[in-house]
């Protein structure tokens, strides 16, 4: 009986890919096991085997197909004396791949569908007019770090894969054939040990890039994050800062479970001595990360998995940074503010557009960076609208949400007309079942429900 | 102690002896007047008195070149007045004043000098040796021939980071010099009760690092030792670790009853090893110096270390300010 071949998702967050080379042709014969095409990721190029025995009856995606979905059908396998023209419809497909393929959009579904076209209306970050072009996350924060390091010989990164690997999320591609392996220094798998190292390379004079595969892993290196790095210029009466950045994924990918999936956002910002950034697009991603190299202190630099792969519009300038301390606002409204920051944005973006058909209209302002935070353009925005909802990712006690909420109970309580809501993850180690991992996360429907809330709708 | 002794006819100057008489005293009575200011509330919390292991720091400093970098615990009064850092500004740290080298910040556990390349000063056990091995992954990439000092205890020898850093401090070929001050007791616990390792350098052969042990308490042993580990480290050589057989006479800090241990084995260990009357005996019985000389000495660090406890009273707590300076470079 013929058999669909289907794209397969090779990580947690694909959704598509490209069809780079089949390495067998119609007719040839297929082994289980056999390695038939090679699928590029937006992380790696990927071998990808058969499942099934058969002949390749036909290919139905060419190769150098870039864009395909997965679960798309790729190839039919028939038996011996069997017609590929007989396959059957794609409904009874068997999936080629890990079964992650079926379950790994339903995350992934909300955030494509978040609204990357809103452009920010005042961006005060460039001038007026400046040319743009389209990049990703990745690119941005690649391009950052190439960018600071031709422009800095003591500007080095060290972790993880960072070099012949290429990353483990590609962030470093290329960095290595371009400055080489003193300046880009893969680690042993040693945490702890790389994170001390660096920080006394940071005393040494150097401007260390430590990449964390992810920050669940930096719990292993907490120790010299907070004693060693945060607090030393204080201890010492300013005479040993610490220039260092500390990067990598944060938060939910897509069901990598509990100990893969947290957000240390307002952990890191409860942290005097730390600056703790967490940039949504791409030019905020290039933009902040050239300035946590540039900045003399240690930099929690919060990126996420999802995001790595989004574009924006980034300017097309040789060198431009964004300051810490300044939100940006990405769509002004009279009705209610939300603030939010990093991947929360998605959903208060696609939350934003929900509540316009209802005629209600939202602020939304990305905070960018958690340590300093910007209360002003938070409070001048809660006095214009008398309503604020608050969104992020992370376990609700103790949330950035928490913070502003009080900040704002306290700095302008008269204005309020309703309670500030924050909403949050739930307050449960990250399931991986795909629809307990869907409602463990916060959800647009929740930020919509939470905006009607405050404004008595 | 089966650690490896000086040579017998040991070919040093006697400006050189009375220098180690000289250092090892300023230690010494410094530590003695930090105990007495602590006993009279002018000093609090945590302090972590170095008498008993003045040779180890003593003898290496006689090692080093400018630009040498050291690193060491909270054990770390000693380290700093042996690389030059003034006793007055490390005596006003104690007593939390301005004067202080951390302007009353940091204490007696979290001192700094950048001019003397002194780098703390830290208060979390171990932290110390992966943060060493950065600053001298900061030398290897600017290409310099400076070496550093990563000294850390009997206790942090069992802290896992250790081992991390062994592991890359070698396979960089880092130009750091781990100095494990064995003095035998981490906090309460004995070596014996801790580990089934009967050395703590030999654990270093593991990942490829040569490594010696050295009576910590004659300073000429541990002098000869350092220079070896030195000459190893830059010639590009990578990591040396020096395990210093050593011995605090006071408790692990101030509130230490030190019940885990008798008093003869102190007292044995102050009559027979002590390395300060090594040395002034090595210059009275070659006649090279006299009673009177060493004695004028004496009372020159006593009116050093007398000085730098006036001066910890006498300068003005940090004003209020200060609460909110330094958190940010």
């Amino acid at each position: 009986m013929a058999v669909e071949v289907l794209m397969p998702a090779l990580s947690p967050t694909m959704e598509e890919g490209t069809l780079a080379k089949w390495l067998v042709k119609e007719g040839d014969v297929v082994k289980s096991g056999q390695i038939i095409a090679e699928i590029e990721t937006d992380k790696a190029t990927m071998e990808f085997e058969a499942v099934d025995e058969g002949i390749v009856g036909r290919i139905l995606v060419a190769e150098g197909s870039a864009g395909v979905k997965v679960n798309t059908p790729i190839m039919v396998l028939v038996e011996a004396g069997e017609s590929a023209d007989a396959a059957p419809a794609p409904v009874a497909a068997v999936v080629a791949a890990a079964p992650v393929a079926v379950a790994a959009p339903v995350v992934a579904v909300a955030v494509a569908a978040a609204p990357v076209a809103v452009v920010s209306k005042a961006s005060p970050d460039w001038a007026a007019g400046t040319p743009m072009k389209t990049m990703t996350v990745r690119e941005a924060l690649r391009e950052a770090m190439a960018e600071e390091m031709r422009a800095n010989p003591n500007v080095m990164l060290m972790g993880e894969e960072v070099g012949e690997y290429q990353g483990a999320y590609k962030i470093s591609q290329g960095l290595l054939d371009e400055f080489g392996p003193k300046r880009i220094v893969d680690t042993p798998i040693t945490e702890m040990g790389f994170t001390g190292i660096a920080v006394g390379a940071a005393w040494g004079g150097l401007n260390p890039i430590v990449e964390f595969m992810t920050f669940n892993f930096a719990m292993q290196a907490i120790d010299h994050i907070l004693n060693s790095a945060a607090k030393t210029n204080y201890m010492s009466g300013g005479q040993l800062g610490c220039p260092i950045v500390f990067r990598g994924a944060n938060g939910a990918a897509a069901r990598v479970g509990a100990q893969h999936s947290q957000d240390y956002a307002a952990w890191y910002a409860a942290i005097p001595g730390l600056r703790v950034v967490m940039p949504y697009s791409a030019s905020d991603a290039k933009g902040l990360l050239k300035q946590a190299i540039r900045d003399p202190n240690p930099v929690i630099f919060l990126e996420n998995e999802i995001l790595y792969g989004r574009s924006f519009e980034v300017p097309d300038l040789p060198d431009f940074t964004i300051p810490f301390g300044k939100a940006r606002v990405w769509r002004e409204g009279s009705d209610v503010t939300i603030v939010s920051f990093g991947i929360g944005m998605t959903y208060a973006l696609e939350a934003a557009d929900i509540l316009a058909k209802d005629e209600i209209s939202a602020e939304v302002i990305d905070l960018r960076t958690l340590r300093p935070i910007d209360y002003d353009t938070v409070l001048a925005s809660v006095q214009k609208t008398n309503r604020c909802v608050t969104v992020e990712e992370g376990f609700p006690v103790g949330s950035i949400g928490d913070h502003l909420a009080s900040t704002i109970m306290q700095r302008a309580f008269d204005y309020l007309d309703a309670p500030v809501i924050t909403c949050t993850g739930k307050d449960v180690p990250m399931p991986y079942a795909a629809n307990l991992e869907k409602h463990a996360l916060v959800t647009t429907a929740e930020v919509v429900a939470a905006v009607k809330s405050v404004c008595y709708r | 102690m089966a650690a490896k002794k000086a040579p017998e006819k040991s070919n040093v100057s006697k400006e050189e002896l009375i220098k180690f008489y000289r250092e090892m005293l300023l230690i010494r009575r410094f530590e003695e007047k930090a105990g007495q200011l602590y006993g009279m509330g002018l000093i609090g919390g945590f302090c972590h008195l170095y008498i008993g292991q003045e040779a180890v720091v003593v003898g290496l400093e006689a090692c080093t070149k400018e630009g040498d970098k050291r690193i060491t615990s909270y054990r770390d009064h000693g380290h700093m007045l042996a690389c030059g850092m003034e006793a007055n500004g490390v005596m006003a740290e104690l007593t939390g004043r301005s004067g202080g080298y951390s302007k009353g910040k940091g204490g007696s556990m979290h001192m700094f000098s950048r001019e003397k390349h002194f780098y703390g000063g830290h208060g979390i056990v171990g932290a110390q040796v992966p943060l060493g091995a950065g600053l001298a992954l900061a030398d290897k990439y600017k290409g310099n021939d400076n070496v550093t000092f990563a000294y850390f205890g009997d206790g942090a020898a069992n802290q896992g980071q250790v081992y991390e850093t062994y592991n890359m401090a070698e396979l960089w070929a880092l130009p750091v010099i781990f100095v494990i001050e064995n003095n035998h007791y981490a906090m309460g616990t004995s070596q014996a009760r801790s580990t089934k390792s009967e050395t703590l350098f030999g654990r270093g052969l593991a990942y490829g690092i040569a490594g010696e042990q050295v009576d910590g308490m004659d300073v000429l042993a541990v002098k000869e030792a350092g220079q070896k580990a030195v000459a190893h480290c830059r010639a590009g050589k990578g990591p040396y670790i020096l395990e210093m057989m050593t011995y605090r006479y006071r408790g692990h800090s101030m509130s230490d009853p030190a019940k885990y241990r008798t008093r003869e084995e102190v007292e044995k260990m102050k009559s027979e090893k002590d390395a300060i009357e090594h040395v002034r005996d090595l210059l009275l019985n070659a006649g090279l110096s006299s009673e009177d000389e060493l004695k004028a000495i004496d009372k020159s660090i006593k009116d050093v270390v007398n000085a730098s406890a006036e001066f910890a009273k006498e300068s003005p707590e940090p004003a209020l300010s200060e609460l909110w300076t330094d958190i940010y470079a």
